[in-house]
């Protein structure tokens, strides 16, 4: 028990020692890159080449939604958000949580029964649902670690590399 | 005065057995009337099969956090969509793994589809009513809890499972148990937390909260995307409803799910049979022996006057 404790402990001082490291460089519009490591644990930190991004974007709507001030692509989104103008915020993470699944947090979303959102994904499955899908359908890499390389504490997790188990004599049956 | 003792012990046992059969039937009227439909605030998961990608980071987490047995396989490791139990079937849940991935090719989809499966934790198992050592518990919270120091090993829940979910220590020679998924109860759900394969999810296929909230953002999700999701809910009314939910863009049937279990709990099928049980052990012998002494009362009474 003392032991499963430390590791979240350590889990969550991870999580705050790397929320500083978004860091950014800005281009025209937006950020020339942006470094994706709040959520580093098993994985090394993801350099996202927004610039580049955003040259094969048809609209920053497709990632961002209605924050930039552009229409949304999805007309169910066009409803509410057509005309709502740009955002204070258009950076992932202030709208979806690093920590969606904290017990604070799904108790704000308990308590909040007019919330329309409810279902909003948190900061990790908001990355992985938009850059997977557009790289599913444009051809992008889509391979866990064509992104991000997976450190010692994720090989120990997927039991992988040298914690891979030992090959089994047996033929199968 | 033998015989005077023996009429008047089973005299006491006939007018005992009624009262406890009377008993046993006004507590099963009770029972009738009313299904227990599952905790009102129980919590569930809702499962968006479109959205999983086959990458079996759930898996891994689950090992992880129950602290079960290294797999045989690393958890990267694809090979094991391929691999065929007897029957053709794919992998299913074992004593080292309480969720398993599977993978589906389906007809005209352009990737196939992954289903992730575990206990669904019914509102009212079969695994449950199965037991006759009660070692099975449904909690306030969802989960369908197991305690193997109870268990005797008859692996009756099993056979008894709609999902064939619980699994068998077999490797253990000197203690078998059943092993299956507790969606985290000791170390999370009874804390508020999710279990550890929802938090571990890198595209958050799984949704948390309560089952009664996962079914109007199911039902949400379905009416905002038509095209998107077949209209159905598994796990809605399946088997008397389930926590686990799942959302699914094609027909439930072609991807290994049973939709042919009806909305009945399972308990439905035999509460009636089972409430006959004490009846018929507790009516039937007192009756017949009354029926038996009432036509031997003469011969009886005969006999004594006579010895008299």
């Amino acid at each position: 028990m003392g032991g499963r404790k430390k590791t979240l402990v350590g889990m969550a001082a991870l999580m705050l020692l790397t929320a500083p490291l978004v860091a950014q460089s800005w281009a025209g519009d937006g950020p020339g890159s942006v470094e994706l490591g709040s959520l580093a644990n098993h994985y090394s930190a993801v350099t996202f080449d927004h610039a580049m991004h955003t040259g094969v974007a048809t609209s920053c709507a497709e990632c961002h939604h209605h924050t930039t001030g552009a229409s949304p692509t999805d007309p169910t989104c066009a409803r509410c958000h057509e005309a709502g103008g740009k955002s204070r915020s258009v950076a992932c993470r202030d709208c979806h949580s690093d920590k969606r699944f904290s017990a604070e947090d799904l108790a704000k979303i308990e308590e909040t029964p007019k919330m329309y959102h409810k279902g909003k994904l948190g900061l990790k499955g908001a990355y992985h649902q938009k850059c997977l899908g557009c790289h599913t359908t444009m051809g992008g890499p889509t391979g866990c670690q064509d992104c991000h390389t997976r450190n010692d504490k994720g090989d120990a997790f997927f039991n992988s590399g040298k914690y891979a188990p030992a090959p089994t004599a047996k033929a199968g049956h | 005065m033998k015989m005077l003792n023996r009429r008047s012990f089973l005299k006491g046992g006939l007018a005992g057995g009624a009262a406890i059969a009377a008993v046993g039937t006004s507590k099963q009227a009770g029972a009738a009337g009313q299904s227990f439909g599952g905790y009102p605030d129980s919590m569930g998961v809702l499962v968006d099969l479109t959205k999983c990608v086959g990458c079996r980071t759930c898996e891994a987490a689950c090992n992880k956090e129950q602290g079960l047995e290294s797999p045989d396989k690393p958890f990267d490791d694809l090979s094991v969509f391929e691999e065929k139990r007897e029957g053709g079937l794919p992998r299913r849940t074992t004593e080292k793994a309480y969720t398993v991935v599977q993978k589906y090719e389906v007809e005209g989809r352009e990737h196939p589809l992954f289903r992730k499966v575990q206990c669904n934790h019914c509102n009212e198992p079969a695994c449950l009513t199965s037991c006759f050592v009660n070692a099975y518990k449904k909690t306030p919270e969802g989960a369908v809890m197991y305690d193997p120091t109870v268990c005797v090993g008859c692996r009756t829940c099993m056979i008894a499972c709609p999902f064939y979910i619980p699994a068998y220590s077999y490797s253990s020679a000197i203690n078998p148990v059943v092993k299956k998924c507790i969606m985290c109860y000791d170390t999370r759900l009874k804390f508020g937390r999710p279990p550890a394969c929802v938090e571990a999810c890198p595209q958050e296929v799984m949704t948390f909260g309560k089952r009664k909230d996962l079914l109007k953002l199911a039902h949400q999700r379905i009416g905002q995307n038509p095209e998107a999701y077949v209209d159905h809910v598994y796990g809605e009314t399946e088997v008397g409803g389930t926590a686990w939910m799942y959302l699914s863009d094609v027909p439930f049937d072609k991807i290994g799910y049973d939709t042919h279990l009806g909305d009945q709990p399972i308990i439905s099928y035999v509460k009636e049979f089972l409430a006959i049980v004490p009846m018929v052990l507790t009516i039937w012998p007192a009756l017949f022996t009354g029926f038996y002494l009432l036509s031997n009362r003469k011969d009886a009474l005969k006999n004594e006057d006579n010895k008299s």
